[in-house]
């Protein structure tokens, strides 16, 4: 096993990543506005940006789960048990003592398990959430005829909200995630950069010499 | 100076002396129709040449050729003043409604139906004269702006000679009438034809209705961009679509939600509705304008267009107090002109023959569901006289798929009722020659009594007054788009949906969703900072530092 500087997050993996995050940061900022939490731009302004950025990144959602699933790279999210417990118990216990993190990043799997089940619920239950009850709340106007009492559009209104505020809840705990362990910078660097340093196996390091050689650091 | 500059500058000053007089003149002609060219010039026509002593003499004429117009009026709203309403079942019409305004026509007649599209309804008992000559024709289609009706006569025009003193149903001064000359200039009626009696309902100018006013003879832009001259230049028949001299619309079945597919240009239509015309998804196809697409199923066109109402300078009553009415200084009636209207106009508010008034201009709507169905609490309907009498209920609600959010002006009265059977009186206050009415000899008990009698409703003799509402849809003075109201305006916590329930106004206040998930991220805010705390007091207490 050698720890190397290896390129892991791609390109187009990064412009996902980024743009998302821009994106749900306009989102919240909007959505916070529609619902009178600020007052910060005039309210037809808010729905106006809301709705356009929310489109775009439904664009950028098809493009990535095309992405995900032809490259495989969907695999790093698939849920796994082995390790959760010493990360689960490191976050509760071990950073507060100053124990080292219990996760070595291998290259199949850049994320620690707890860290894989976070983005895999983000992905399969509050982006869908959020997603569908946007739609449904964009394309109102086709469905409305359906909807006398006005009861749906409030439900789904709902919906979009609370999830929303989990989505927040998310950045919030993922931004604050990034201070442990080698700071804040060195964790947010390999997103910026693409190279993660990540334990190989000889084969692996051997093969990436071999074949891939720029996406491995001297 | 040489001879051909004063010549010219005598030429200039002769142009501008005649300019100054052309222009008065100019003034009180009535306002030009677009598009009014017509193949007939009635000024050649023989049958109009005249002498004409009277306005049925005139009818006669127009009938001559017109053979089949008498017979079309009288079956229209403008003859008869009664309408049975499909769905409640209720008899309508002015002959029958009490108002929170001057309250009823019977009893009061020759001054009420001077307003009558006819000549000489004395008596709303019993149906119009049947006489097709007695329809008056140059009301609505008098274009040399110089017909008038006088203001107690039950409809007949001022002709010579004129008594002293004698008002229009306008309440200008009253001058005789050269009614060859009318007859000459008739067309299809304009702004001012319509507006000579509706824009004076109530006993003044915009006094019912809010939204129409003799600002909407020659409004500005800004007043109302279907009628001005610099905009639509609509007469009232452009959207009421007029056939057999039926005109479209109704405040008693209003069409609240027209759902029609957008018509092709030139198909018919006959629904006085801004739908009509613009469809049902009448805003560009951009982001905001299909977001406010979605609104129409909802809320009325006129509700965002039509941002206030008594706009381009003319006040509306708001509130009739009848209850103070009768009071004397020395035995002799009195006025208060307490409200000064934007021109500077003294407006009454208080008048010892109708009581306190209130008025306001440029007033923000009352806003409501409703699906067009009006109910009328008529001298038969009991009410409860402890909470305020809706005069006319309006139907629909959130759950109503018919209902959209209307503006309306909101009109306050206080009105005479009967304490022994909770009902509605109706009263008598225009008799000059009478003991009874209420104006001539302000007493009350004689004059509800008098009309009581007159109408043949039962009457304990116990009378008081009771607080009343009556609604009145806003619908003309639409704005420019760019006045229309922004979306913040009902987007926010007490904006001007604030009265409105049953449905989900976004920014008005938060949902449960919203108070869940601000308690969600307030937890997760506090559990990180939780978590950042003790790993700092972790590091201080182990003095280790990591990485």
């Amino acid at each position: 096993m050698a720890e190397r500087k290896v390129l892991v997050y791609t390109r187009f993996n990064r412009l996902w990543h980024w743009s998302q995050a821009a994106s749900i940061l306009v989102l919240l900022f909007t959505g916070l506005r529609i619902m009178g939490l600020h007052g910060i731009l005039t309210f037809g302004l808010a729905v106006t940006i809301h709705s356009v950025v929310a489109v775009a990144l439904m664009l950028l959602w098809v493009f990535t789960a095309f992405w995900l699933l032809t490259t495989g790279a969907w695999r790093q999210f698939a849920p796994r048990r082995a390790g959760l417990w010493q990360v689960a118990r490191f976050y509760a216990w071990g950073v507060f003592r100053g124990e080292e993190h219990p996760y070595r990043k291998v290259l199949r799997r850049r994320h620690n398990p707890l860290q894989a089940l976070a983005y895999l619920a983000l992905k399969v239950l509050l982006f869908p959430a959020v997603l569908l009850s946007g739609i449904a709340y964009l394309g109102y106007g086709l469905w409305d005829d359906l909807d006398p009492s006005g009861w749906v559009i409030w439900a789904v209104a709902n919906i979009h909200i609370l999830t929303a505020f989990a989505i927040g809840s998310f950045v919030v705990a993922h931004v604050y995630l990034l201070t442990i362990g080698h700071g804040f910078r060195e964790h947010v660097k390999p997103m910026l950069t693409g190279f993660e340093t990540v334990d190989l196996t000889p084969e692996q390091e051997a093969y990436l010499t071999a074949e891939e050689p720029w996406r491995l650091k001297p | 100076m040489p001879p051909t500059y004063r010549a010219m500058r005598l030429l200039a000053w002769a142009f501008w002396v005649a300019a100054a007089m052309a222009a008065p003149a100019q003034a009180q002609e009535a306002p030009a129709i677009p598009g009014s060219g017509s193949t007939a010039d009635h000024s050649k026509f023989p049958a109009l040449k005249g002498p004409f002593s009277s306005g049925p003499e005139v009818t006669q004429a127009c009938l001559s050729c017109h053979t089949e117009a008498g017979d079309q009026v009288m079956h229209t709203l403008h003859w008869t003043w009664d309408y049975t309403h499909a769905e409640t079942g209720q008899k309508l019409g002015k002959s029958s409604v009490i108002n929170s305004f001057c309250g009823n026509v019977g009893s009061n007649e020759a001054r009420c139906t001077s307003c009558h599209a006819g000549y000489g309804w004395t008596d709303v008992r019993q149906p119009p004269p049947s006489d097709p000559a007695r329809v008056d024709c140059l009301a609505c289609h008098d274009r040399s702006g110089q017909y008038a009706k006088l203001d107690n006569m039950a409809g007949l025009p001022p002709l010579e000679p004129v008594p002293a003193g004698a008002k229009t149903i306008t309440g200008a001064d009253a001058r005789p009438v050269d009614l060859a000359r009318v007859a000459q200039s008739v067309g299809a009626p304009g702004r001012d034809n319509c507006g000579n009696c509706h824009f004076y309902g109530g006993g003044g100018d915009n006094v019912k209705h809010g939204d129409l006013s003799s600002a909407l003879i020659r409004p500005d832009l800004a007043t109302d961009v279907h009628m001005s001259p610099q905009g639509g230049n609509f007469t009232c028949q452009t959207c009421h679509v007029t056939e057999d001299h039926r005109v479209a619309g109704s405040r008693y079945a209003v069409e609240a939600k027209d759902i029609v597919d957008t018509h092709l240009l030139g198909q018919p239509r006959d629904a006085a509705t801004c739908e009509s015309c613009h469809g049902n998804r009448p805003h560009p196809v951009t982001p905001t304008g299909m977001k406010l697409d979605d609104h129409t199923d909802r809320v009325a066109c006129q509700t965002c267009h039509i941002p206030s109402f008594a706009r381009g300078g003319v006040a509306t009553k708001t509130l009739w107090d009848w209850s103070t009415a009768g009071k004397l200084k020395d035995g002799k009636p009195f006025a208060e002109e307490a409200f000064t209207q934007s021109d500077g106009q003294h407006l009454h508010t208080y008048l010892s023959t109708k009581g306190n008034f209130e008025w306001a201009e440029n007033v923000v709507p009352f806003y409501g569901w409703f699906n067009g169905t009006v109910e009328y609490t008529t001298a038969e309907t009991v009410f409860d006289p402890s909470l305020p009498v809706e005069i006319n209920r309006l139907e629909g609600s959130a759950g109503d798929p018919d209902a959209r959010i209307w503006p309306f002006k909101r009109m306050a009265g206080r009105q005479a009722f009967d304490t022994e059977r909770n009902v509605l009186l109706h009263s008598q206050v225009y008799g000059p020659q009478t003991d009874t009415a209420f104006w001539t000899n302000f007493d009350w008990a004689k004059a509800l009594q008098a009309a009581a009698r007159y109408m043949g409703t039962d009457y304990s003799g116990k009378f008081d007054f009771v607080d009343t509402r009556m609604y009145w849809p806003i619908t003309h003075m639409v704005a420019p788009a760019e006045d229309a109201l922004k979306c913040g305006a009902c987007h926010r916590p007490e904006g001007r949906m604030a009265g409105i329930a049953g449905v989900y106004i976004p920014g008005t206040k938060l949902p449960p969703g919203g108070i869940i998930g601000l308690a969600l991220l307030a937890m997760v805010v506090a559990g990180v900072a939780g978590h950042g705390l003790m790993r700092l007091l972790g590091r201080k207490g182990k003095g280790a530092h990591h990485g």
